[in-house]
């Protein structure tokens, strides 16, 4: 569990926190030997949207200036920062550019990672120009970090359907379009991952982040990653693995044999759970004790933020919600998987409000 | 259109009693009347999927389907119910129109506007099925 409250972290912020929210995740992989720790936050899913000109849509720039404000008040400082993909709306460079803008306010090194939004435009060509490859792998302090670019899907799909970019970017970026298409890491990544791994000793502790689930959860609305068992195989042999996903805008936490999975908050808006589409079945891990409200209430709600404390290789995380209670789903080593530490044998039903 | 067998063998039963019993009311009707009704409202439903996604409804260009993916979370059984946005109890119309006015920074659709109905329509055709609970959100 953390070892570190939240008034620690956030020394300095009170006055923010006493708004309410905190669009980011704050990481700590704590080490026997107390000199080794350390911290990064983690920011994802902003969808900056251009209205015209340099006129973007305020609630979407609002919750990415919050978190990266806040990101520079938590205290001990984190040694890097994640963002876990959609940067833009539409992939527009406008969008991209702005958005880069904002998270230049932050005072450490941004790792990156590709979401759909990003990508669909132009295949990613203005985001690798302004970030570089949107896979690769490093080591920090003993943890082997690992970024896969997980919205990738068919080249049939990709390359043969659609009159321009902007046709197959629109597409793509309406989560419920039936014309959309399943992600996936894909073969060429994949071969790569497999021998970045074979460098590695199974003891460490590996970081997996990618924007969609490489679980499968929903694949209406791509809740999911097509070649998610074939990345696990991978993962697998390794004595703990953490798999960080963006994407989902919701509270979901899963175990699946050594792999942990957790999802971030976004920083633009709430997503309701697959199974209020009340047309279709979804696969929400069981595990997952839904978020109390899940949908738009107000512009932050459901925005809220995560402080993420990796223990041992295990994470504890803490959401706080702007209209609700705070959760904490902390890593139970009796039972080998995340659980919240108040609700999970004592459910909460998802919504209700009036 | 899909239409559930459920609902097709509760009108053949209407039916079936119409003709037996009052062959010639005023409000008797056909099965072409049903699939022309049928047809009109599945009109207004694909007009409403389109208004649903139209970045032109509100000022910003972000659309309803970007939070309510399938039409998701908006619940339409349910109303009209309290709404704290609101602060009252309101029809699923005047909700529509909190959302116009805050997340797409638009304006308000009068009620009776074809895109307010049609808006609706495909809401309620999303949720199709969803057993009632009035009044939950």
């Amino acid at each position: 569990m953390s070892k570190l409250n939240r008034r620690e972290l956030l020394k300095g912020a009170g006055v923010l926190l006493a708004a309410g929210t905190l669009p980011v995740s704050m990481v700590e992989m704590a080490f026997a030997d107390n000199s080794k720790n350390f911290t990064f936050a983690y920011i994802s899913d902003s969808h900056i949207q251009q209205i015209k000109g340099n006129i973007f849509v305020r609630n979407w720039d609002r919750g990415l200036i919050r978190s990266v404000a806040e990101t520079n008040l938590m205290d001990p400082k984190p040694d890097f920062v994640f963002y876990g993909g959609d940067i833009a709306q539409l992939g527009k460079k406008s969008e991209i550019d702005h958005g880069l803008e904002i998270l230049s306010g932050l005072r450490q090194k941004v790792h990156y990672v590709m979401g759909e939004h990003d990508y669909y435009l132009d295949l990613g060509e203005h985001w690798k120009k302004r970030l570089g490859p949107d896979y690769y792998s490093f080591d920090h302090k003993g943890v082997h970090f690992v970024v896969l670019n997980s919205i990738l899907t068919y080249d049939d799909w990709t390359y043969n359907r659609w009159a321009d970019g902007v046709e197959r970017m629109n597409v793509m970026a309406g989560l419920d379009d039936h014309r959309g298409s399943p992600f996936m890491v894909g073969e060429k990544q994949r071969a790569w991952l497999k021998k970045d791994l074979a460098g590695v000793d199974l003891n460490t502790p590996v970081i997996v982040f990618s924007h969609s689930p490489l679980q499968k959860i929903y694949r209406g609305w791509n809740f999911w990653t097509e070649d998610a068992e074939q990345i696990q195989a991978l993962l697998k042999p390794f004595k703990k693995v953490n798999v960080f996903y963006g994407h989902v805008h919701q509270i979901q936490y899963n175990q699946i044999g050594n792999i942990s999975f957790h999802s971030a908050m976004a920083t633009a808006w709430p997503w309701p759970y697959p199974e209020s589409n009340a047309k279709d079945a979804s696969h929400l891990p069981k595990l997952t004790v839904q978020m109390n409200r899940a949908d738009p209430f107000f512009e932050r709600d459901a925005t809220g933020w995560q402080y993420i404390d990796i223990h041992s290789g295990n994470a504890a995380m803490t959401f706080s919600l702007t209209d609700n209670s705070t959760r904490t789903v902390a890593f139970n080593p009796e039972t080998n998987r995340p659980e919240d530490t108040r609700y999970q044998n004592n459910r909460i039903p998802p919504q209700d409000h009036y | 259109m899909r239409i559930k067998p459920i609902q097709t063998g509760a009108l053949g039963i209407i039916l079936a009693g119409l003709m037996i019993f009052s062959p010639a009311q005023a409000d008797e009707f056909t099965k072409a009347d049903l699939e022309l009704w049928q047809s009109e409202f599945q009109e207004v439903v694909k007009k409403g999927r389109q208004v649903f996604t139209d970045p032109g409804l509100g000022t910003n260009g972000v659309v309803c389907a970007q939070c309510h993916p399938n039409g998701a979370n908006t619940h339409p059984e349910t109303y009209p119910k309290f709404q704290k946005q609101l602060g009252k109890v309101a029809t699923l119309g005047e909700m529509i129109n909190f959302c116009i006015r805050n997340p797409l920074e638009g304006k308000d659709l009068a009620l009776d506007d074809q895109r307010m109905i049609a808006l609706q329509a495909y809401i309620a055709e999303e949720r199709r099925g969803v057993k009632l609970a009035p009044g939950k959100h």
